[in-house]
């Protein structure tokens, strides 16, 4: 029937195991039997085409939200989503969440003792273009404390969600901003047990993406899994 | 050359206000799509049995004719689970997929789990009891006979045409979750 091309397997290391113990609620929740190998059919390897309509304009600058301006230091997160031969995954939705400047998240569940901003949601979305970028303007989220040990922080981060093309490349994952001192005290971050892999994660400033009085500029590329090189390829 | 996919890191708790507040996105079929309409009731239990219910669940799947991706039919769902740790879809009953060699799979439904305390998705299939299929389908087939059940949805006796499935993290008879 249909000849399936199956995607690439991720390198040992580059990806975090489900248990992780330092991150405390990995420990109820992470599986305890081995997982069964799937050879990919065609359920993995098609996907949803999801999100294509309705995307409004504000919906990638969480800043426009609102009737005034959110509290904070404005930033512009921009980069290209890739698979893993660096070629663009073209207009795919890319949703993020994030706090607001002062570390508070607006969502029922979160006490942390710092001030909602009536003028920031932190949720946006947005789709890449045909080069496989995507731009968002938003304010710098905050660091917020959380249980999981004593005086746990999480360093500053945006949850990004992803799709790609496939349902093996759906990927849901955090970028964070460089030089911060909590990246060596986060577990979520150091679950990844490759330093290399955990480095894609942090996102760079660039001076090029900054743009003169108005917004400090940071680059975020992400790599989705890609499919096996076809004979005829290689 | 070759690059390292970016890492996976957990949904956390907090993603409720950006990726499910649409909740027509628990409807996985529009009015105009055939086939058998059914609702699928998801449960999330951790190890100690307790509910999750701050995790997040996607479903994607074919339509009745076993073909994804078509015009009148998403095949995409989204939705949170509740206190209960439950979720409750609107969908069409699938129909049979396309397998490696020729060998049609049976009707299933691809799940996945998203949550705090996940560092990365979990990724399960939803068969359905009962069908004759099922004694024929190449993935079950890589399944442990003891644990196929755990991928079964069983239909609820009380609402015809609702389908019950489990998923249950981190136990000894726990789901089966697949390497993809
Ligand atoms: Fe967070």
């Amino acid at each position: 029937m249909d000849k399936v091309i199956p995607y690439r397997r991720p390198e040992p290391g580059s990806q975090p195991d489900y248990l992780y113990e330092p991150y405390r609620s990995t420990v109820r929740r992470a599986p305890v039997r081995p997982l069964v190998f799937l050879p990919h059919t065609l359920s993995e390897l098609s996907g949803p085409i999801y999100g294509h309509h309705a995307i409004a304009e504000s919906d990638s600058d969480l800043t426009r939200q609102h009737a005034g301006e959110p509290l904070g230091e404005r930033i512009i997160v921009t980069g290209r989503v890739v698979d893993d031969r660096g070629r663009p995954v073209p207009h795919t939705l890319v949703e993020i969440w994030q706090t607001n400047a002062a570390g508070r998240y607006r969502h029922a569940k979160d006490n942390h003792p710092a001030p909602l901003d009536p003028n920031f949601s932190g949720a946006g979305r947005a789709l890449t273009d045909a080069h496989g970028i995507y731009r968002f303007t938003t304010i710098k989220p905050g660091a917020y404390p959380w249980r999981n040990h004593p005086n746990a922080w999480r360093p500053a981060h945006i949850h990004f969600s992803l799709f790609g093309p496939a349902f093996v490349t759906r990927l849901i994952t955090q970028m964070y901003f460089p030089g911060d001192p909590l990246l060596a005290h986060d577990p979520v971050l150091q679950s990844v047990p490759d330093e290399k892999a955990r480095q894609r994660l942090v996102s760079g400033f660039d001076i090029q993406v900054t743009e003169p009085e108005w917004a400090l500029g940071y680059r975020f590329d992400i790599v989705l899994r890609g499919p096996q090189a076809t004979p005829f390829e290689e | 050359m070759d690059l390292v996919p970016s890492p996976s890191q957990t949904i956390g708790p907090f993603f409720h206000f950006a990726l499910t507040v649409d909740r027509a996105l628990g409807c996985l079929a529009g009015p105009e799509a055939g086939g058998e309409r059914i609702h699928l009731a998801c449960r999330v239990l951790d190890g100690d049995g307790a509910p999750v219910s701050d995790a997040m669940i996607e479903l994607w799947q074919a339509d009745a004719q076993g073909l994804y991706n078509q015009p009148a039919f998403r095949g995409f769902g989204r939705l949170p689970t509740n206190e209960e740790g439950c979720c409750v879809f609107e969908t069409v009953k699938p129909g049979r997929v396309s397998g490696p060699e020729g060998v049609l799979q049976a009707p299933h439904v691809n799940v996945w789990l998203f949550a705090r305390g996940l560092v990365k998705g979990l990724c399960t299939r939803i068969y359905f009891a009962g069908d004759p299929a099922n004694r024929e389908d190449p993935v079950l087939a890589l399944v442990p006979e003891d644990r196929r059940d755990t991928l079964l949805a069983h239909p609820d006796r009380e609402n015809p045409g609702r389908w019950n499935f489990e998923i249950r993290l981190c136990s000894g008879s726990e789901t089966v979750f697949f390497d993809i």
